[in-house]
Formats: structure tokens, C-alpha cells, sequence
């Protein structure tokens, strides 16, 4: 299987040319914190899976990374970019959760140390060559020599400081069971990862919705200046985290209403979806997607255990 | 499989023959009805295995709901709908490139011939419902259901033997519908091993008849090797009232259920 993909993946750099360029141009967030900002679409081969904000803060004695994109290539172009903005030494990644889109760049930093909650690391380690196997699927010839390097250090949570710089680590979950975000002190930018989103609608596949919407509550009390979501625009204000949880909130609602119903899943997937989500972007993809994801645990709840087996 | 071969080159040839412009009138008593819509490179296979010698029409108004990409292979959701074609004995589900294309035969007898359920996919492949009428047309509708697979060699998450225990458990409930009709949703506990996944032997659910209060069959279900682990299934019933549930898989396990609404 990953043989063929491979060879696909060859073949399609070749008809490709030079199409792994990424031009990733760091965006400046107060006045050290620079952001990578990715498109608000999916994974296709037109952007590489440069759809995901990833970000790095210069420190009084080096630099610290979160999260090393979709891809090898990504990582070495992260890398370079920086680089290009700093002399100072890189000191630490971070990735803030199992998603290939933040952690298939790790590569990039041989020799670094890179930090994950300890259920990230087991989740990238348990399930992070499948999920590379699809990215090679949906990007083809971008994955070129990507392979699994999962983050070699426990983060703890609380204050550290890392470069000459005071980091609050925050551990959270709902996005997946284990989300990482960080919370630079001296520039008041959160890396909030995938647990706010902004202009684009939200995915799903290991989220816990409920304990997603409590998470949003505790970083609507969070004192930020900036709010770097991990897709779409940074934002100065809460509307990043109201929209997420507006939509959310309606999935959950929509879904458990659908069940009481009696509804299938397809069924759902027809639901007319409000006009307020319909500029968020890749909705369409993402509303069918979160009903395979989620709807299966709750319609389970209203079906009512019958007369056990009867074996014969 | 040569008179098919020989028919498909038939409407080869009339399809020619309209691009260039002359009269197909000669041609068309022989409807070429069984030109793919959905273009598939297994149509004529397909044809040949299930349809053989048997009239077979393209109908609009059946339709196959799937997702435009299957997010889960092992777990694709496919409702069939009929738009109220009357008269519906039989109604069946193929995905022309699975490497088991048959995932269910149903025979809805007090029950609309539409109907709900899951199933594992190994690629990209058409899927067709054919619904035969009474007067023993088939008429055929689907779509092309886009995936990255491996849905049908994989073993079920079950396979550690989990489900042993729980084998045969239904959860159901009814809803009642307007007109003295009722949904009914069913879930059962089993691994559905297709046989294909290396060291776990071919393992289903073949059967599972519905019956109303008096007895009498409402719809009975032929379940194949395709259909998802735990298979999720929603039925119309042409009834209200209780529905008892029974079942049997190839090994000859049984479950039964009453679900009251």
C-alpha cells in the first residue's frame, strides 16, 4: 500500500515540476510573534495542505515553533523562512495536536526538541503513518520524503520558559482528546490550535463536542491581545471564538434533533445549514464530514437495547 | 457472458451512429436503456452476473445518497430512495468495483422499497440500487461514490473478539409517519467479516425478516459481506404497531426482538 502511494506520489512530482514551493511569508503578531497564515480550504494538491496556521516567537536567546505544517517540505520551508528573519538558534517546537496538517513537517527539526502533550505524542505515534499515508493520497508529489517523526518530549502544562521567554502552556481537549495551546506573556498571543477556528468551518474527526464548548469558555476568559486560531484569520477579539462555538453549538443541536427524529444519516447530510455559517469556508465538505464523525454515538443513544442474543 | 459482450457492442455501434448523424430508427427497437449512465468499467460484468436475460431500465427516480467521498471506509452511510415507484418486490445494492459487489437483496413486502444502511468500500466504485417491479423490470439508479478504501480487506475493530459477548444485541426503536406508516432503526452487534482480511474467516448476518403483530412478514433483508460492522439499518413500514425482529448470520447464530413503538 504505501509502496503504490509512494510511486504515485513520484509520479505526480514529476508532472507537477516545481510545485512545492509553499512562499510561506511569516506575518508579524505583536513584536516578536510571527505567523505562517495557510489557506482556509482543505487538503488539495493546488495548495500543498498549506491550509493551517503554524507560528514561531523569537525569544531574548532563540526561537520557539508551533506546530511544522502538513509536509517535509513544509518544515524545511518553515525553517528557511525563519531563518531568514532571526539568527538565533531554534530551541523547541511545539505541536499542538495529532493532526497531520501541524506535525508532518517535524523533520525539519532533527535535533530539536519537540513537545506534544503525552497524548499527542501516543496518538502521532499510534496513528500518525496512516494519517501521512492520506495526505500522500491527497497531495501527492508536496508529500515527497515525508515520513513519521513523532514529538520526543511530554509538554507540561503551566508557566515555563523557553529562549528566554515566559510560555503558559495550556492543556485542553474537545478539538481532540488532547490539545495543546500557547500563550506567549509578553505579547498576549494565544496559539489557541485547532480549538478555534475563523472563517472556516470547523472538523471533527476526534472531537468531543461538549468538552470542545467548555474549552471555548475557559479561552473566552483568557487575557489576549491576539488570537492566532489554528485555520483562518488572527483576530484581536472574541469573534474567532463566538463564531466556533456558534457552529458547533448548532452541529450538536441539529445532530441530537436529528436523532430524536429518527432520522438516518443522509437524512441529515440534506439538513439546510443557516445562512450565518455560509461564508465559512469548505462547509460543505466539513458539515457531512462532522456527521460521519459524530452522528454514530449520538443516534445510538436514542435506540433502546432490545432482548439480548438468543444462541441456538 | 458473450451475449453480453455481443450486446455491448451493439450499442457501441448505435451510439456511432447517432454521434455521426444517421438515423438510429433501425436501431431502436433494441433501447440501448443499458448504456451506464454512470459509465463504469465493471458495467457489463455487472450486467451479465445479476441482470442476465432480464428487462432493465436507467430510472431518474431512484437514487443512491452518498457522500461525495467516503470519510470512512468501513463506514460509508447509503440511503436508497424511489421517489414512489409502485409495486417494488425486489430491491438490490451493488458496488460494481468492491471485490464483493452485492451488499443487499431486500424484499420489501409492507414497507417502502426505500432504506437505509452502511457499508465497507475497497475503492472508488458505482453504487446501484436496482428495484424490480412487479411486471419484472428492473430499474436502476446509483452513483459514483469516491474513495481512498481498503474498507473490505481490513478486519473489523471487533476481530479482538470484543463483540462475543454482545453478539446478536439489537438496539431499535420506532417512529411512527404520517399515512399510518413507521420508521423503524436497527442496530446488531456484529463483526461482519468479510473474509477477506488475512486470518479472519468470512463471519455475517445473512437474514433478518421483519413481521407485524399477526405474524405476517412486513420485509425481509438479505445482508452481504459489504455491509459495516454493527449494521445500522432504517426501514418504512407500510403498519403501525409492534415489530418483531429475526435474524439469523452464516454460521447460524440467531437474535430476535420485539420493539414496541
Amino acid at each position: 500500500m504505501r509502496n503504490g502511494v509512494i510511486g504515485l506520489a513520484t509520479f505526480v512530482s514529476v508532472a507537477a515540476g516545481a510545485g512545492d514551493d509553499y512562499h510561506l511569508q511569516p506575518v508579524p503578531v505583536g513584536d516578536s510573534a510571527q505567523v505562517f497564515v495557510g489557506k482556509t480550504e482543505g487538503f488539495a494538491r493546488g495548495n500543498g495542505g498549506n491550509i493551517v496556521n503554524t507560528g514561531f516567537i523569537v525569544g531574548t536567546d532563540g526561537v520557539i515553533v508551533i506546530d511544522s505544517g502538513p509536509s517535509r517540505a513544509y518544515g524545511e520551508q518553515q525553517r528557511a523562512a525563519i531563518e531568514k528573519q532571526t539568527a538565533l538558534p531554534i530551541r523547541q517546537v511545539f505541536i499542538t495536536h495529532a493532526h497531520p496538517d501541524h506535525f508532518l513537517g517535524d523533520q525539519a527539526y532533527s535535533g530539536i526538541a519537540i513537545s506534544a502533550l503525552p497524548k499527542t505524542i501516543a496518538a502521532i505515534r499510534d496513528h500518525g503513518e496512516a494519517l501521512s499515508d492520506n495526505l500522500y493520497r491527497l497531495l501527492g508529489g508536496w508529500m515527497l520524503g515525508t515520513r513519521l517523526v513523532p514529538p520526543d518530549h511530554a509538554a507540561q502544562p503551566g508557566t515555563v520558559i523557553v529562549a528566554g521567554r515566559k510560555l503558559r502552556l495550556i492543556a485542553a481537549q474537545g478539538h481532540t482528546d488532547a490539545d495543546l495551546m500557547i500563550f506567549d506573556e509578553a505579547t498576549r498571543t494565544l496559539f489557541a490550535g485547532d480549538l478555534v477556528f475563523f472563517q472556516r468551518a470547523p472538523t471533527t474527526p476526534n472531537a468531543n463536542i461538549e468538552q470542545w464548548l467548555s474549552t471555548l469558555d475557559t479561552i473566552d476568559q483568557l487575557d489576549f491581545q491576539y488570537l492566532v486560531p489554528g485555520h483562518g484569520p488572527i483576530v484581536q477579539d472574541h469573534a474567532a471564538i463566538a463564531q466556533t462555538r456558534d457552529y458547533l453549538r448548532w452541529l450538536s443541536t441539529t445532530l441530537h434533533n436529528a436523532a430524536t427524529r429518527g432520522w438516518d444519516i443522509q437524512e441529515v447530510m440534506q439538513t439546510p445549514i443557516p445562512e450565518r455559517f455560509r461564508s465559512l469556508s469548505v462547509l460543505d465538505q466539513e458539515f457531512p464530514r462532522s456527521v460521519t464523525h459524530l452522528y454514530p454515538d449520538i443516534e445510538l443513544n436514542v435506540l433502546p437495547k432490545q432482548t439480548a442474543a438468543k444462541h441456538e | 457472458m458473450f451475449r453480453s459482450r455481443t450486446r455491448f457492442r451493439a450499442y457501441s455501434l448505435a451510439a456511432s451512429c447517432l454521434l455521426l448523424g444517421v438515423s438510429s430508427s433501425a436501431l431502436a427497437g433494441d433501447a440501448p436503456s443499458t448504456i451506464d449512465p454512470l459509465n463504469s468499467p465493471s458495467w457489463q460484468y455487472v450486467q451479465a452476473r445479476y441482470f442476465d436475460g432480464q428487462k432493465l431500465i436507467f430510472d431518474d427516480r431512484i437514487k443512491v445518497l452518498a457522500p461525495t467521498a467516503a470519510e470512512d471506509p468501513l463506514d460509508v452511510p447509503i440511503m436508497v430512495t424511489s421517489d414512489g415507484i409502485a409495486d417494488v418486490e425486489e430491491v438490490v445494492v451493488i458496488a460494481d468495483l468492491n471485490p464483493i459487489q452485492k451488499i443487499l437483496a431486500y424484499q420489501p413486502k409492507r414497507a417502502s422499497p426505500d432504506i437505509s444502511f452502511r457499508f465497507k468500500v475497497e475503492q472508488s466504485t458505482p453504487v446501484r440500487a436496482a428495484m424490480r417491479t412487479k411486471d419484472g423490470v428492473w430499474h436502476l439508479g446509483g452513483t459514483w461514490l469516491s474513495a481512498a478504501g481498503g474498507g473490505c480487506t481490513t478486519p473489523s475493530g471487533g476481530s479482538s473478539g470484543l463483540w462475543q459477548g454482545h453478539l446478536g444485541e439489537v438496539n431499535a426503536r420506532i417512529w411512527p409517519r404520517e399515512d399510518k406508516n413507521q420508521r423503524l432503526r436497527l442496530r446488531v452487534i456484529h463483526p461482519m467479516d468479510t473474509g477477506l482480511a488475512k486470518g479472519v474467516p468470512v463471519f455475517y448476518i445473512d437474514q433478518i425478516t421483519l413481521r407485524d403483530d399477526s405474524g405476517a412478514e412486513l420485509a425481509t433483508l438479505q445482508p452481504f459481506e459489504p455491509i459495516s460492522e454493527n449494521p445500522v439499518l432504517s426501514f418504512d413500514l407500510k403498519n403501525v404497531g409492534p415489530v418483531h425482529v429475526e435474524g439469523h448470520d452464516i454460521q447460524g447464530n440467531t437474535f430476535t426482538a420485539t420493539i414496541q413503538p
